[in-house]
């Protein structure tokens, strides 16, 4: 089970409230933990990551255990201990006005 | 008794505003899809329950989202959670805007000319304009950044470019503007559902007498003097275009500079920016039972986006342009600093013509006497992106 917490907007969206628990087959890679985040959720393509070219968001960045993962290949293995479920993926939102 | 109904598009959310046929009393619902920008709403002329709002984010991107029931309730199509493992066709692909490149209907993915001159390639930014059909609720056609014209035909589930404009020969003149490089106006023909008139900024006005397959500029008359070539056959800043259906040849525009009108369906253009203050301005449009009388406001210039003198008016042409009132009783006449965005007013179709626009300092105000006496119906809304009205039974 992974855990991946989204940003408000995105919770809204996606009609949830809280964290969002995902089963990911195989190794949970950025790549593997969004494809089944999207397949739970359509409404979340394109928001997170672009349609066609599956790029992150410009104004979006990931992070777990306090790191950030933004940069990692998105098929490098996430942490352990988020692969495991004892931390979420956090999906966060560039600090920006408006 | 009829009703009306006006959306608002805005900074942070979109509000839905209805009141019967005096308009006096309005009811406000809102905010829906509260904190994203809302680029446009607007109801389907088939089927006035049927809307459609271009949601967007910095962050987020686009979302696509559409009500049944004229606002009450709105869904992202294709959206729903699926009940097992897999997909439904068609799921999450709303907001999936993808330039045609396929070799079959397609062209090449050009580029386009970029702020400092550089050639860019096209990416998809937002959805500024929806234009339900005329007679298909279910199908409606998209004006993005950057530039580009899509159409829907199942609802707003997917979409599909009329390639033959982004891949017109004058694609790598096209430039942006300001608000960057949008597809912001569509009309549609109700006389041929073959003719479909668009406006881009910087590109010019392009209009299709075959349903889309091909384009061509309909810029000649056009004079700007911010372009290296005033007369040039694309890379005007056009703001807004408007028609009314009665005389679909006929066409009023609202340029960067110069207020416009043609009267052979865009083949040739004469300026009536007449006696305005000011010929800058953003919004154009025309009264609904009388095709001789528009509506503009005008805006002090390119660089300072507010009513000159600090004096917010609408102006009036009876005449089809040239000869202007100002129409200033019950809007601000001093320190209004506020501008009106292109798709930002709206007319109703009751027997006294209902004028709307929006302010991008919240305010929305109405003219239930065709623009003799204003009154603000929403006062302190996010800064306004669109106004469109729907005349209900």
């Amino acid at each position: 089970m992974i855990r991946v917490e989204l940003p408000a907007h995105l919770r809204t969206l996606a009609h949830v409230s809280g964290e969002v628990e995902l089963e990911v087959e195989g190794q949970a890679t950025q790549r593997s933990v969004l494809d089944a985040l999207e397949a739970r959720y359509p409404v979340l393509r394109g928001t997170i990551r672009d349609h066609l070219t599956h790029e992150r968001r410009p104004f979006l960045r990931f992070f777990a255990c306090e790191e950030d993962l933004s940069l990692e290949p998105p098929d490098a293995p996430l942490p352990e201990t988020v692969s495991s479920g004892k931390e979420p993926l956090l999906i966060i939102g560039a600090i920006a006005g408006g | 008794m009829s009703k009306v109904r006006v959306l608002v598009g805005t900074h942070k959310g979109a509000f839905v505003l209805e009141s019967d046929g005096k308009r006096e009393k309005w009811d406000v619902s809102g905010p829906h899809f509260a904190g994203w920008e809302i680029y446009h709403v607007k109801g389907s002329p088939a089927d006035p329950n049927r809307l459609y709002a271009s949601q967007t984010s910095g962050w987020f991107g686009q979302v696509l989202q559409r009500s049944n029931d004229g606002g009450k309730t709105w869904e992202i199509p294709g959206g729903g959670t699926p009940p097992g493992p897999g997909s439904m066709p068609g799921a999450g692909a709303s907001n999936k805007f993808a330039y045609d490149t396929s070799p079959e209907t397609g062209k090449p993915l050009t580029t386009h000319q970029f702020y400092d001159g550089t050639q860019h390639p096209w990416e998809f930014k937002r959805v500024w304009h929806l234009e339900p059909s005329l007679t298909d609720p279910d199908t409606v056609y998209a004006g993005i950044e950057d530039a580009a014209l899509f159409r829907s035909t199942d609802g707003g589930l997917t979409w599909h470019e009329f390639a033959g404009l982004r891949g017109h020969e004058t694609g790598p003149k096209w430039q942006p503007g300001a608000g960057g490089m949008c597809l912001h106006s569509v009309i549609l023909d109700p006389s041929d559902p073959n003719r479909i008139f668009i406006a881009i900024s910087a590109a010019g006005a392009f209009r299709t007498d075959d349903g889309g397959k091909t384009w061509r500029p309909i810029n000649r008359g056009l004079h700007s003097e911010y372009i290296p070539e005033p007369t040039a056959e694309v890379g005007h800043c056009v703001h807004h275009i408007a028609m009314h259906p009665s005389r679909p040849g006929v066409l009023f525009m609202q340029k960067h500079w110069d207020v416009m009108r043609s009267d052979d369906a865009g083949d040739s253009w004469h300026e009536v920016s007449g006696n305005l203050p000011t010929d800058f301005g953003f919004v154009i449009d025309v009264h609904a039972h009388e095709p001789e009388t528009i509506y503009v406001v005008p805006i002090k210039s390119d660089g300072e986006h507010y009513p000159p003198e600090g004096k917010l008016r609408v102006y009036r042409s009876r005449t089809g342009g040239n000869e202007w009132e100002a129409l200033t009783n019950g809007l601000p006449q001093s320190n209004c600093y506020v501008n009106v965005l292109r798709d930002a007013m709206a007319v109703d179709s009751l027997d006294s013509c209902g004028v709307y626009f929006g302010t991008t300092g919240g305010q929305v105000y109405a003219s239930a006497d065709a623009g003799d006496h204003w009154t603000p119906i929403a006062r302190d809304l996010p800064a306004v992106l669109s106004v469109e009205v729907q005349t209900l039974p």
